[in-house]
C-alpha cells in the first residue's frame, strides 16, 4: 500500500488479520490479529504492519540532533529544556575545550539556545553533547516549536522539503528532532519560513503536501 | 408503581444523545470532550513529562496523575471550588482504571497529567470524565493496549437501565435507585472500575454486567469515531 | 495551583523586541489590535448564565450562579457579587493543580472591580427584603487554554455570562430559591457596560492582547476598565501589574489610547452578544 492510503487507527483496533503479517512499531499480534497500541497512521510493509505516530511528546533517541534552551546552570554543566519526557543535561566535558567550572557563564547563559546531539539516555535523564560541526550556539534568528512527529515531513525525503523552504525564503534553518526549529533570515523571510513549517504541521497527514507548500511559498513571494 | 417508562422516554438500554470530539484544547498533548446528554466532561492530557519533586517519581514506571474538577456552575446549586473528598476519590478511581491499559514501562520516572473538568452535570459525571480521559490519552499518542469505556448502569425500582440521569438517581419509589458505574476495556472486556451504591440482589448482578458490556461497546464506537476525526453531536 | 517557570529563548525575546521596534508583530497584527474574538453563550445549562469566549487561542469559560443571603450591614438593600477565577491545569503545561495562587486572585479582583465600579449591576434591584434577604451573584471564571491575555478574555466572558443570565425562580411563600427552575427575568443590568483593556509593555512598546510569548517577555501590564454612561468615557478601575515602571506620559498615553480602543471594539462585541442573546430566545 502506498502513502496515499494510510488511515488513522486507535488503540485496541484490529488493523488486519492474517498469519503472514508481523507486528511492527506500536502494534502487537494476538493470534492472527495485528492490533494497534497507539493512535496514528498505519503503514503496511511487505509483511510488517506498523504505526506512524502523529501526536504526542518527543521521544528521544541516542544520536538525535535537538535544539534546546538553557534553563539552569549547575556546578558542572547546563540543565537544558528540550521538551519530551526527560530532563537534559550538557556536561562540561561535552563542551568546547575552554569551558571549565569557573567560566560556565561565559559559554552559555540562561535562555541561550543551542543545537545539541543526544549522547546518552539514562532514564529519566539525557546527556547532551556538542562535538560535531553543525552543533553549538544559535545566535540571532528565532526558535519555533512544532509537534516532533511532524519533523520527518518538514525535512522531506533526503531534505527536499526543508531545502525548498530554505531556498524560497533565503533562510538558514536547523531542524531539531525534538520539534524545535531554528530559523534565521530577514524578518519577513523568517515569518514566511515559519508559516510554511506550520502549514506542514497542520496538513502533514493529508495528500498533496509538497504542492500545497510550493503554492504557499509562491504566493508569499509576490 | 413500577418503573416501566423512563422519565426521558428512552428505552431501558438506550444511551443519552452523545457528544464526542478530540483536540479541543490546543495546548494539551491530547484532549477530548465527551457528553452523555446534559453531562459534559472535558479532559486534557500533558505528558509523559518530568515529575518534580524527585521523591514522587517512581523510578521503574510512569505515574498517571488525575485531577477531577466539577466547575462550580456545573450543578444546580453552586459547588464550592476546589478539591473535596468526592472529587479526590473519583480522581483515584479514574487513575486506577486508566493505569491498567496504559503502558507504564515506557517512560519510567515520568508523569502523565490527566485533567478532567465537568462543564455541566446531570449524573454519570465520572463516567463521562473517564470516557473523555481515555480519548485524550489516545489522542496524546500514549501507548495503550486498548481503550476503556465507562457507563453508569442503574437499577431503578426493579428495572436495569443504561446511562442513568439525576432524575433517575433520585427515584425513591419501589426499590429505589441503585447506581452502578462500570468501566470496561474495549477488547478484553475486563472491568477496570466498578462501584455500586443502593440495593441489588446478588442473583441479578449479572444483568447489570451484561447491560454494561453492551453499553460500553456502543460507547467505544463513539470514542473511535471521534478519534478518527468526527465531531459527533447527537444533541442537535 | 502551581505555575512552573518557563524559559523563553533569548533570541526569541530579542526578535520580538526588534520586530516591535519596526512596529511589526506576529501575523501582521498591529500593536493595538485584538486577535479574532469568538463568543458562545449558554454553554453550561445549570448555570444561571454562562459564556465561552475565545480571543485568538486563549479560551475562558465563565458561569454565573445566583443564590440569596443576608445583606451586608452597610448595604442593607443591595445585592452582592463575588468573582472567582482559576487557571485550569488543562490550559497549559506550566499549570499544575493546587490552591489558587495570587495570579488568579488578582485577575478575579481586577475583573470584579471593573464590573462593580461601572454601575453595570443595579444592586438595589437585587434586594428581596431589606435588611433580611438579597440576591447574591457568584461569577466563576476558568481558563481552559492559555495563549496570553487571560485577563481581558476573563472580563469578556464574565460580562457575557452576566448579560445572558436569568433569575432562578424565587418562591415567595417558602422564601427559598428553586434552583433548576429558571424565569424569563434577566439580571438588573444597566447600560454602563464595562470594557476592560490591558496594555502590556515590552521595553518601550505598548501592546494590546499579548499572546503567550509576548506576555512572558513583557515587563509589566496596565489594565484600564472604561464605561460610557453618557457622552464621556469614565475610568472605573485601573491596575498596574508586574514589576515595570511607567512614566506619567505613558500612563496618559494609555488612557488616551484606551478611549480609541473602546470606540473601535466595544460596540462590535456588545452587538455580537446582544445578537446571540436574541437568537437564543
Amino acid at each position: 500500500m502506498n502513502k496515499e492510503e494510510r488511515k488513522i487507527v486507535v488503540p485496541g483496533e484490529i488493523i488486519v488479520s492474517g498469519e503472514k503479517y508481523l507486528p511492527g512499531d506500536f502494534t502487537i499480534k494476538n493470534k492472527e490479529d495485528i492490533i494497534a497500541n497507539r493512535y496514528g497512521l498505519v503503514d503496511f510493509g511487505e509483511r510488517i504492519v506498523k504505526i506512524i505516530p502523529i501526536s504526542g511528546i518527543f521521544e528521544p533517541r541516542r544520536g538525535n540532533v535537538v535544539i534546546g534552551t538553557v534553563r539552569d546552570i549547575s556546578f558542572n554543566g547546563y540543565n537544558v529544556e528540550i521538551g519530551g519526557p526527560y530532563s537534559a543535561f550538557l556536561p562540561i566535558m561535552e563542551c568546547p575545550r575552554f569551558v571549565n567550572k569557573d567560566n560556565l557563564l561565559d559559554f552559555a547563559k540562561i535562555g541561550d539556545s543551542l543545537a545539541f546531539r543526544i549522547v546518552n539516555i539514562k532514564k529519566p535523564s539525557i546527556d547532551l553533547g556538542l562535538k560535531s560541526r553543525n552543533l553549538g550556539k544559535l545566535n540571532d534568528g528565532r526558535i519555533i516549536k512544532i509537534n516532533s512527529h511532524k519533523v520527518p515531513r518538514v525535512i522531506g525525503k533526503e531534505g527536499s522539503m526543508i531545502n525548498l523552504i530554505k531556498e524560497k525564503t533565503n533562510t538558514e534553518i536547523t531542524v531539531g528532532q525534538n520539534g524545535f526549529i531554528w530559523i534565521k533570515g530577514e524578518l519577513e523571510n523568517e515569518e514566511k519560513a515559519r508559516d510554511a513549517i506550520k502549514l506542514i504541521e497542520k496538513e502533514s497527514i493529508f495528500n498533496g503536501l509538497t504542492q500545497k507548500v510550493e503554492e504557499f511559498l509562491k504566493i508569499k513571494e509576490k | 408503581m413500577a418503573y416501566t417508562k423512563r422519565t426521558d422516554g428512552r428505552k431501558m438500554d438506550e444511551l443519552r444523545p452523545i457528544k464526542a470530539e478530540v483536540g479541543i484544547i490546543p495546548n494539551a498533548d491530547g484532549s477530548a470532550l465527551f457528553a452523555y446528554g446534559d453531562t459534559v466532561a472535558i479532559a486534557g492530557v500533558y505528558g509523559p513529562k518530568h515529575l518534580h519533586p524527585q521523591h514522587l517519581q517512581n523510578p521503574e514506571k510512569c505515574t498517571i496523575r488525575c485531577n477531577y474538577n466539577m466547575l462550580p456552575f456545573s450543578v444546580t446549586e453552586r459547588a464550592r471550588p476546589g478539591p473535596n473528598r468526592r472529587s479526590k476519590e473519583i480522581a483515584l478511581i479514574t487513575e486506577n482504571a486508566l493505569s491498567t491499559v496504559v503502558d507504564l514501562d515506557r517512560f519510567p520516572g515520568t508523569v502523565i497529567d490527566v485533567e478532567i473538568i465537568i462543564l455541566q452535570a446531570n449524573a454519570s459525571t465520572r463516567c463521562a470524565g473517564i470516557n473523555a480521559a481515555a480519548m485524550a490519552l489516545a489522542h496524546a499518542g500514549i501507548v495503550m493496549k486498548e481503550l476503556v469505556s465507562s457507563v453508569s448502569i442503574g437499577k431503578i425500582d426493579d428495572k436495569i437501565v443504561t446511562d442513568i440521569t439525576k432524575e433517575e438517581e433520585d427515584h425513591n419509589l419501589g426499590e429505589g435507585a441503585t447506581d452502578i458505574p462500570f468501566t470496561i476495556c474495549s477488547n478484553s472486556k475486563k472491568i477496570v472500575h466498578l462501584q455500586l451504591d443502593g440495593k441489588m440482589p446478588t442473583k441479578r448482578f449479572n444483568e447489570a454486567i451484561d447491560a454494561a458490556i453492551s453499553a460500553c461497546e456502543k460507547v467505544n464506537q463513539y470514542q473511535i469515531r471521534a478519534l478518527k476525526g468526527e465531531k459527533i453531536n447527537e444533541n442537535k | 495551583m502551581k505555575i512552573n517557570s518557563v524559559r523563553i529563548p533569548n533570541i526569541n525575546k530579542k526578535k520580538i523586541i526588534e520586530s516591535l521596534g519596526k512596529n511589526k508583530r506576529l501575523n501582521d497584527r498591529g500593536l493595538l489590535d485584538y486577535r479574532d474574538i469568538n463568543i458562545e453563550l449558554g454553554i453550561s445549562k445549570n448555570a444561571e448564565g454562562s459564556a465561552r469566549v475565545k480571543i485568538g487561542k486563549t479560551e475562558v469559560i465563565a458561569g454565573v450562579k445566583l443564590s440569596t443571603q443576608e445583606p451586608y450591614s452597610d448595604h442593607e438593600d443591595e445585592g452582592t457579587m463575588s468573582v472567582f477565577m482559576e487557571f485550569s491545569p488543562l490550559c497549559g503545561e506550566r499549570y499544575e493543580s493546587g490552591p489558587p495562587r495570587v495570579d488568579s486572585i488578582e485577575i478575579a479582583r481586577i475583573v470584579d472591580r471593573g464590573i462593580r465600579e461601572s454601575g453595570f449591576i443595579d444592586w438595589k434591584e437585587l434586594c428581596i427584603k431589606k435588611n433580611e434577604k438579597v440576591w447574591s451573584i457568584m461569577i466563576d471564571i476558568y481558563c481552559i487554554n492559555d495563549d496570553g491575555n487571560i485577563l481581558d478574555v476573563s472580563s469578556r466572558a464574565a460580562i457575557a455570562a452576566l448579560q445572558s443570565a436569568y433569575f432562578p425562580r424565587y418562591d415567595e411563600k417558602e422564601e427559598k430559591v428553586k434552583f433548576g427552575e429558571f424565569t424569563k427575568n434577566k439580571l438588573p443590568l444597566t447600560k454602563n457596560i464595562p470594557f476592560q483593556i490591558t496594555f502590556y509593555n515590552i521595553k518601550e512598546n505598548l501592546l494590546l492582547d499579548a499572546d503567550r510569548e509576548e506576555e512572558d517577555i513583557s515587563d509589566g501590564r496596565f489594565t484600564i476598565t472604561l464605561s460610557q454612561p453618557k457622552n464621556e468615557k469614565i475610568i472605573n478601575s485601573l491596575q498596574k501589574g508586574g514589576t515595570s515602571a511607567f512614566s506619567s506620559q505613558e500612563i496618559n498615553l494609555m488612557i488616551e489610547n484606551s478611549e480609541k480602543i473602546y470606540d473601535t471594539h466595544f460596540s462590535k462585541i456588545d452587538n455580537q452578544i446582544k445578537k446571540l442573546i436574541k437568537t437564543k430566545n
